[in-house]
């Protein structure tokens, strides 16, 4: 039966209440299982040697006296993972970023493996393995790396995008350009133009809970892997590439996870667990340091962007252009072109154009970090938005307002918008009490807006009734923060049952088809469409049921509030039959009762936030406090509204973490100076205020329920809004993120001569 | 390696006596454990002195008060006595790490680890504080400000262990203040650090000054100059200002990922004048 | 390195394991002991994931040693709950949803568990600073510190 994904109007019985989380027993009482907490019969415990340079060839890598350690059973390298990637780079950048090949490409990349019986002998033995490395010049900065002097790190990058294709090799991995209209006319036509650079500094997801995995490769091909992911079936397809196995015969589980962010998107070192079981015959444990979290993992781009926007005296814009810089590692990725795409998707523009260049590093390989690029660019943009409305004389929001995109709009990125919440979020921010409050002594409000386009993808869902008529349903979506009570939500309302008697579990990758990963805010969006999808596959088997179990034809038969009932007067008052009725009787009437969904989600829905934040900053010191903060956002559904204002929280607090203090700190010599979560400042519970949250619902038409995604966008405004807020309350532009106590005292010092 | 938790403070110097190099004092452990989680960390012996009787003890003598080398940070402030009688190197040493940690972590350890950042360090040196050395050959005595030499380095000879702290006794018009300055509120390492005590005379003005600074050199350093700043005044804007500019002046610290050399200094002079302050209005209550 | 034998008393339970010299605390509870609530985010005292309450102070398992358990009294999240009735902390957590992944939770409920024997009517400001020494990635805190503001309500009978 085809599928109608079109959003109906209707009142809600289950979809915006807010019930207790099925897995919230299993998390307080210690029973969840993360990613460390299974173990296997015979396990050995992995160790990975990491490069301390910056840049180096591996000329020669010696384990012979490591594999002499008693209570070690096997060692890998590169040699043991060979390049099966034909030609995918992007596979390769996952392949050589597990193990370094012929060179080590950042500090900390891997560059062999132990598996020992113990953390002793595999300490032992690590320290045991002789690297000859040839140490070679290395670039960290995003603007160094592209100055013609800079080493080289890839003599095989040739920038892409650009006509000819350069004859030179560069850091310049690509060019990406988005816009439409004349950017130059646009210029004429201002009255005043705002025209500045800015940079930000790379950040870390900083998921509490360090990668982990357990691996159990058996000698007859088929192999296990248990591991805290954001998405197993997309770990599964990674490992079978990589390590030449067959993707139905690699069972891949995920535990609980404790934070992803991004983070857990694509494999870091469970192929090598793989290769490591492999090679031992043994089960292996792998689990990072949070060290090795840090200085291996997925953090975000640093960023130097340029931006230039002109406007008429009446808060018009008319052209707009920006130029943006995204480091991304050592491989090419499509962090830049990301950056281009959203930075002015909030407004309505008759002239833009947007360049992204990709830059490589010798920094770990970048991941997506919570709608990735996109709080760089709007930083950008939103800090010369807000200098702009102040040179015109205009209020903030209603310079954005006039400006703002809306249904009909051709963004930005190419693409015209359906009903969309840009505006409303402005006017809502207009009229929110925080917009008026007194400001105390040595305060400044700021505030920003942010947008994230959201993902569907592929979906697969299951949902089987028991003879009780209770209700599993099989999910392939990591539930990273609260999925599992939304989906069950939305299994109740259709169903028109009990959210009590239903069970949300997460499949592993042989136990249900194949499901994109929780990523671009699509869990909830794209797993309540399989799930509604599913309910009422699982509705029209209970209507076939029923109309067995009353002999009368199945036309007759109609589904209300939970119960089939038998249409008209023709059969009698028939009482209407239950969910419980029709599945008590399954194992008479043909079998188990379930519905099935196979879908790609489309029309993921995109998204808008405004926030509003004030800033205390110390004259004396430069340091800053946030004494207020509030985040506006469309939900297009709420589904369970506490979880949807934990994401609003949670990304708000990630971004204002991101503007203020965290940073990677790089040494002269290109070594991580700070892979650890004392000088890596992540809010503390002590820093922040309440977040509040007002929630927006303005329906997704490509959703049954109005459903969008509501994971990502809220990490988009807070670099921005706070920038703002520093500025307006120091009286200097802050341009350079995090806007870290030296500074903004430095910046104070300036002011003040 | 071996671990050993001795009963008396002759063992546990006999066994650091006799030990090879590499033998470490366990007290809150705060800082050796994290040390320990270094591929590179090697022992042959770790000796917890926490069973020693009187190293949990804070004791208030007629000299002053006793803080035993295994009292955790956490119960200075729930002794009112020594609170009241030194509240600035009660705050200092409360500033150290998190809830968790100021539940294991001594000052004594804070000590020894012999961090330039140390938060107890200033408020220490400025109280003139002074630590219990016991050791193969007997105890001895020496100020606090004698025991760090440098990064990581203290005048502790081998078998040598300090097993007090000694604040003096405290009379009169007398208060001590600390403060630090961190980028978050919580769960930083001091960026700067300022510990002023002073005593005021009948007529409010301050008759003597100890100023410490931490965070701005290889080690605490204590300033004769700021004190003289301050003594003979009553903190006029002035004097604020002029000892604020002997602190920044005095501070010859380093850039790193904590801070600037430009920001340590300028701060130092702004924490010190707070910490002044505070002090000042703490004498001037009693 | 000979191995330590060590009793203690582990949520009630008189508990005695073999440990290394060096092994910390989390290690015996997660790998000897299969309590595996406490997590460890970063070892080295910097999240308080792994939370433990050693003799009524809150402390970070990961930075005490097994071997200084001995005769200690040492409570875990396990042993948070009175059976089948949970703790108030660990209802007002999910009534409130102070937590999206829970890694961090066990550890908050701990310290949160030893704040309020501190103190049972904590402001906003002193429960703060209190759970500064938790790291939470994922809620922003705020439902955190609603959570264990009604919990201590409701533990002094406060409750409507």
């Amino acid at each position: 039966m085809s599928f109608d994904a079109t959003y109906q109007n209707k009142s809600f019985n289950s979809v915006g209440t807010r019930p207790l989380r099925p897995d919230g027993v299993d998390k307080v009482t210690g029973r969840a299982r993360y990613g460390a907490d299974f173990n296997m019969p015979g396990q050995l415990v992995a160790r990975v040697l990491r490069s301390p340079h910056a840049h180096a060839r591996i000329k020669n890598i010696d384990t012979s006296r490591a594999e002499a350690v008693k209570g070690v059973k096997a060692i890998v390298t590169a040699a043991d993972l060979p390049d099966l990637t034909d030609g995918d780079a992007g596979l390769f950048a996952i392949l050589d970023n597990c193990m370094a090949r012929e060179k080590a490409m950042y500090d900390g990349h891997a560059v062999a493996a132990v598996a020992a019986i113990d953390q002793k002998a595999a300490k032992a033995a690590l320290n045991l393995i002789d690297v000859d490395y040839e140490v070679l010049p290395h670039v960290v900065d995003v603007d160094a790396a592209t100055l013609p002097d800079a080493p080289v790190l890839n003599e095989k990058i040739f920038t892409q995008g650009v006509e000819p294709t350069p004859t030179m090799p560069s850091n310049v991995a690509n060019r990406a350009e988005f816009g439409h209209g004349d950017v130059d006319a646009g210029f004429e036509q201002a009255d005043l133009i705002v025209e500045r650079s800015y940079k930000t500094e790379q950040t870390h997801q900083g998921y509490i809970e360090p990668h982990a995995c357990v691996a159990n490769c058996n000698p007859d091909g088929t192999a296990e892997l248990w591991v805290c992911t954001q998405g197993h079936f997309v770990y599964r397809q990674n490992c079978a590439d990589l390590l030449g196995l067959e993707a139905s015969k690699l069972r891949v589980t995920s535990s609980e996870i404790g934070g992803g962010f991004g983070g857990k998107t694509h494999v870091w070192a469970e192929p090598v667990a793989l290769a490591l079981s492999r090679k031992a015959n043994r089960p292996v444990k792998l689990v990072m340091s949070r060290e090795e979290v840090f200085r291996a993992s997925g953090p975000t781009s640093a960023t130097s962007i340029d931006v230039k926007i002109g406007a008429k005296k009446d808060g018009t814009i008319t052209a707009a252009e920006a130029t943006l810089r995204y480091t991304s590692g050592p491989y090419a990725g499509m962090w830049a072109e990301l950056g281009a795409m959203t930075s002015f998707a909030c407004y309505d523009l008759e002239s833009v154009k947007t360049v992204g260049l990709e830059v490589v590093v010798n920094r770990p390989k970048v991941a997506a970090y919570r709608a990735p690029s996109a709080p760089m660019a709007a930083f950008a943009v939103e800090s010369a938005i807000d200098e702009l409305a102040h040179k015109i004389g205009m209020d903030a929001v209603d310079f954005r307002i006039k400006n703002a995109a809306s249904e009909g709009t051709k963004s930005s990125y190419g693409p015209v918008y359906g009903p969309i919440g840009i505006g409303p979020t402005l006017e809502a921010a207009k009229t929110h009490p925080h917009m008026s409050a007194p400001l105390g002594e040595n305060q400044g409000r700021g505030m920003a807006c942010g947008f994230w386009f959201n993902f569907g993808g592929q979906t697969c869902t299951d949902l089987n009734i028991s003879a009780d008529g209770t209700v599993t349903i099989a999910v392939g979506t990591v539930d990273v923060g609260g999925s599992r009570a939304s989906l069950s939500l939305i299994a109740a309302e259709e169903l028109g049952i009990s959210y009590d008697d239903i069970k949300a579990v997460i499949a592993d990758t042989s136990t249900l088809g194949y499901n994109d990963m929780t990523d671009g805010s699509r869990g909830t969006f794209s797993t309540s469409m399989a799930t509604i999808s599913a309910a009422r596959n699982a509705i029209e088997v209970m209507r076939q049921r029923a109309a067995l179990m009353w002999d009368i034809p199945l036309e007759d038969v109609y589904w209300e509030e939970g119960h089939a009932h038998a249409a008209g007067t023709k059969h009698g008052n028939r009482a209407p039959l239950s969910v419980k009725d029709i599945a008590a009787e399954a194992g008479n009437t043909g079998g188990p009762i379930a519905g099935h969904s196979e879908l790609v989600a489309d029309g993921a829905g995109v998204s808008f936030a405004t926030h509003i934040c004030d800033i205390e900053v110390d004259p004396e010191t430069g340091s800053s406090r946030v004494v207020r903060y509030t985040v506006i956002q469309d939900a297009g559904k709420a589904v369970h509204p506490s979880y949807v204002e934990g994401q609003y929280q949670g990304g708000a607090a990630q971004g204002i973490g991101w503007a203020l203090n965290e940073e990677y700190i790089y040494g002269e010599d290109g070594r991580l100076q700070n892979p650890g979560f004392l000088d890596y400042r992540i809010p503390v519970c002590s820093d922040l205020p309440m977040i509040d949250t007002q929630i927006l619902e303005i329906p997704n038409p490509n959703h049954p329920y109005g459903v969008r995604g509501v994971g990502e966008t809220s990490i988009v405004p807070p670099l921005a809004a706070i920038a703002n807020a520093v500025s307006n309350a120091v009286g200097v532009r802050m341009a350079h993120i995090p806007l870290s106590p030296p500074r903004i005292l430095a910046a104070l010092n300036e002011a003040n001569g | 390696m071996r671990y050993e938790r001795p009963q008396t403070i002759e063992d546990a110097t006999a066994l650091l006596a006799n030990a090879d190099a590499k033998s470490f004092l366990l007290a809150g452990g705060t800082d050796l454990l994290v040390r320990m989680q270094n591929d590179d960390f090697e022992a042959d012996l770790i000796v917890d002195i926490k069973s020693i009787a009187g190293m949990g003890n804070i004791t208030e003598t007629g000299g002053g008060f006793v803080i035993g080398a295994g009292v955790p940070c956490a119960a200075l402030s729930e002794n009112p006595a020594l609170f009241v009688a030194w509240p600035g190197v009660v705050e200092a040493a409360n500033l150290i790490g998190s809830t968790q940690i100021q539940g294991r972590c001594t000052m004594v350890g804070n000590l020894c680890n012999a961090s330039p950042a140390a938060d107890s360090v200033p408020a220490l040196v400025a109280a003139n504080a002074r630590v219990r050395v016991a050791g193969p050959s007997g105890q001895r005595e020496i100020a606090v400000l004698d025991v760090p030499t440098g990064p990581g380095k203290t005048s502790l000879k081998k078998g040598e262990i300090i097993e007090a702290i000694l604040l003096p006794k405290r009379d009169g018009r007398a208060g001590d203040a600390y403060q630090r300055f961190i980028p978050r509120t919580e769960m930083d390492i001091a960026v700067v650090g300022v510990g002023v005590n002073l005593s005021l005379d009948d007529a409010g003005m301050v008759q003597s000054a100890r100023v410490a600074l931490g965070a701005v050199g290889p080690k605490v350093i204590l300033s004769d100059k700021a004190a003289e700043a301050i003594i003979g005044t009553k903190l006029e804007e002035s004097v604020l200002d002029a000892l604020a500019a002997v602190c920044s002046d005095t501070s010859s610290p380093i850039d790193d990922k904590r801070g600037t050399v430009a920001f340590r200094k300028q701060v130092a002079g702004v924490l010190a004048r707070r910490a002044a302050q505070t002090a000042y209005t703490r004498a001037g209550e009693k | 390195m000979s191995s330590i034998a060590v009793s203690t008393t582990i949520n009630d339970d008189d508990v005695e394991f073999l440990c290394q010299p060096d092994e910390t605390l989390l290690d015996v509870l997660r790998n000897r002991l299969g309590l595996m609530g406490a997590k460890e985010g970063c070892g080295t005292g910097d999240c308080g994931a792994c939370s433990t309450i050693m003799d009524g102070r809150v402390v970070c398992s990961c930075l005490v040693l097994g071997a200084e358990a001995q005769g200690k009294t040492i409570e875990t999240i396990e042993g948070l709950a009175n059976g089948a009735e949970l703790h108030p902390l660990q209802r007002k957590f999910i009534e409130h949803a102070a937590l999206q992944c829970g890694i961090c939770t066990p550890g908050f409920l701990m310290a949160a568990k030893a704040l309020l024997e501190a103190n049972p009517d904590p402001t906003e400001t002193e429960i703060r600073f209190w759970l500064a020494g938790n790291l939470c990635r994922c809620t922003g805190y705020d439902k955190i510190v609603r959570a264990v503001q009604d919990a201590a309500a409701e533990m002094r009978g406060e409750t409507a």
